[in-house]
């Protein structure tokens, strides 16, 4: 009889997430598979192959993928550089301290910010207006549209792709650019054929998990775009405030549709982490 | 080697100018409200509109019990997979690691429509319940970073010999957990919590879908209709999540580094 009684370590744990995580979530993909009469049904499903709705997950989809892939870049080229270059230590521990703080620093404010520096009155903008007669909303640039939101994300994606890179980064071992370098390897041949692909699998896992970062996120774009950028997570709010879609079981549906995008990018993240970690011990 | 460390600087010098520009943007546009010349009149508007007040203090008092939720939820289930059935663990840091897999916005959307007030448990019938709801979906969100946090800390101690000797002199297992291991664990839970202090104080998404009257959705509010507090609460929002890192930094420098048993 002892196997019950271990159990009733962790049921409080179990039942919460049982009831506040999996079953809420599960409820909603039930829901996507029914009709209202509870019916089993695909016409949902079938029904998120509508053009406004395909757009809204293509769009999230590009920003999500932009984001992620830009963010992933200049956090790996950042990483590496404050962590190889040859910079002074305070710029890798301020680097660090300041990624904590960015990758933290989402939301509401952090589209407050981007419109004060290239909204239409925002500082960068009235400078490039007054000291280099570029109006960059002349130009077609605009805060509220794909790369305004794009640009905006980047500031949590890097320093998210800073903080998680960094380890992978250390984890290059000194020998083997001695070893390299032994060999008669190039600076360039070592990052071809030794850095790089040791790097790889971890580079790649954290494109899929800042993928997966702002797929879900809506504070930032719904702050700053209002209702006017139709991306996946703003049109669920909207329906979830007032069926816009008037179909309950369309927004279970369209609920379903970002676990299963978050949710595939997650199982690549995870075999690519599986993957990193053998070179990494 | 000269080559690249100038590329180093370049890059970290591009790098530097992404991040400071919105900072000193946001900064500079916060001091215009007054025409001409630059003031705090922002800040001052902001700091005595009753609802930020209200807002602020109700988002303050949510984080408090997220993170009492959290604490109750996470340390004694850390503390008995470490100590009983490490051959769950994997099992347990799957689940932990779920709300990075289902986003807020689909969680809160199941609680309405589990939780509403025709329900067979109706949190959202009552404002209580519906505040109760939302400490509960904010502990959810802070899961993956406090079970880090709290797992991270017990592997820096050896809890097996810890807890037999507390048993050996008669203590039960409240006993245990509240006085042995999470004044041992404590440095990892305040990290935890400060860093779902950091995530809860402003969160949007959860707070407005269940309509209730946080920092959140009060922040949306003004970003909509004012043209200069917002890049204030932007500043203050920005210190705010500077101030709980920096608590986690000097935690960190507490925490004890190196594990002295082998499990």
């Amino acid at each position: 009889m002892r196997l019950p009684l271990q159990w009733l370590g962790v049921a409080p744990f179990f039942i919460f997430a049982l009831m506040f995580l999996i079953l809420p979530a599960f409820y909603l993909v039930v829901g996507a598979f029914q009709n209202a009469q509870g019916e089993f049904t695909f016409d949902n499903i079938i029904g998120l192959f509508q053009p406004s709705i395909i757009a809204a997950y293509w769009i999230s989809i590009r920003i999500s993928l932009a984001s992620a892939l830009i963010g992933a870049l200049a956090g790996l080229a950042i990483a590496i550089a404050v962590v190889r270059g040859g910079l002074p230590r305070w710029v890798r521990s301020t680097t660090m301290t300041f990624s904590g703080v960015a990758s933290n620093f989402a939301g509401v404010p952090l589209a407050f910010a981007f419109l004060a520096t290239l909204g239409r009155l925002g500082l960068v903008t009235i400078f490039l207006r007054d000291w280099f007669g570029v109006n960059i909303y002349a130009l077609g640039f605009n805060i509220l549209s794909f790369w305004g939101l794009t640009l905006t994300y980047l500031f949590f994606q890097i320093p998210l792709m800073v903080v998680i890179i960094t380890p992978a980064i250390d984890g290059l071992k000194k020998e083997w650019g001695e070893a390299a370098a032994t060999l008669g390897a190039t600076q360039f041949q070592y990052w071809r054929w030794v850095a790089i692909p040791v790097l790889w699998p971890s580079f790649l896992g954290t494109v899929i998990l800042l993928f997966a970062n702002s797929f879900g996120a809506i504070a930032t774009a719904y702050a700053l775009t209002g209702s006017s950028l139709n991306i996946v997570p703003i049109l669920l709010y909207a329906q979830i405030r007032g069926d816009v879609l008037q179909d309950p079981h369309l927004g279970y549906a369209l609920a379903f549709g970002m676990i299963v995008v978050t949710g595939l990018a997650n199982i690549f993240y995870i075999w690519f982490r599986i993957r990193s970690e053998r070179w990494l011990r | 080697m000269k080559r690249s460390r100038i590329w180093s600087w370049v890059t970290f010098a591009l790098g530097a100018a992404y991040f400071f520009i919105p900072l000193i943007a946001t900064v500079e546009f916060s001091l215009r409200m007054r025409r001409g010349e630059y003031s705090l009149d922002a800040y001052r508007v902001v700091l005595a509109d009753p609802r930020f007040q209200q807002t602020f203090l109700y988002s303050t008092v949510v984080a408090v019990f997220t993170i009492l939720i959290g604490v109750l939820l996470v340390v004694p289930t850390a503390y008995w997979i470490r100590l009983r059935m490490p051959r769950i663990r994997p099992v347990v840091e799957f689940i932990t690691l779920l709300p990075l897999i289902i986003p807020a916005i689909v969680i809160v959307f199941g609680y309405i429509r589990m939780y509403g007030s025709s329900s067979p448990l109706p949190f959202l019938a009552t404002n209580r319940g519906a505040d109760a709801l939302l400490m509960i979906g904010y502990a959810t969100l802070a899961l993956p970073y406090m079970y880090r946090a709290v797992d991270t800390g017990l592997r820096t101690i050896d809890v097996r010999t810890l807890t037999e000797a507390a048993q050996i002199h008669g203590a039960g297992w409240t006993t245990i957990i509240a006085r042995i291991i999470l004044p041992n664990v404590l440095i990892a839970v305040l990290s935890g919590a400060f860093l779902t202090f950091a995530i809860v104080i402003g969160e949007f998404t959860m707070a407005s879908l269940l309509n209730r009257p946080a920092f959140g959705p009060y922040l949306q509010n003004i970003g909509a209709n004012r043209a200069y507090e917002p890049a204030a609460l932007a500043v203050i929002a920005f210190a705010i999540t500077w101030g709980c890192m920096s608590v986690i930094q000097v935690l960190s420098r507490f925490a004890p580094k190196s594990a002295n048993n082998t499990n």
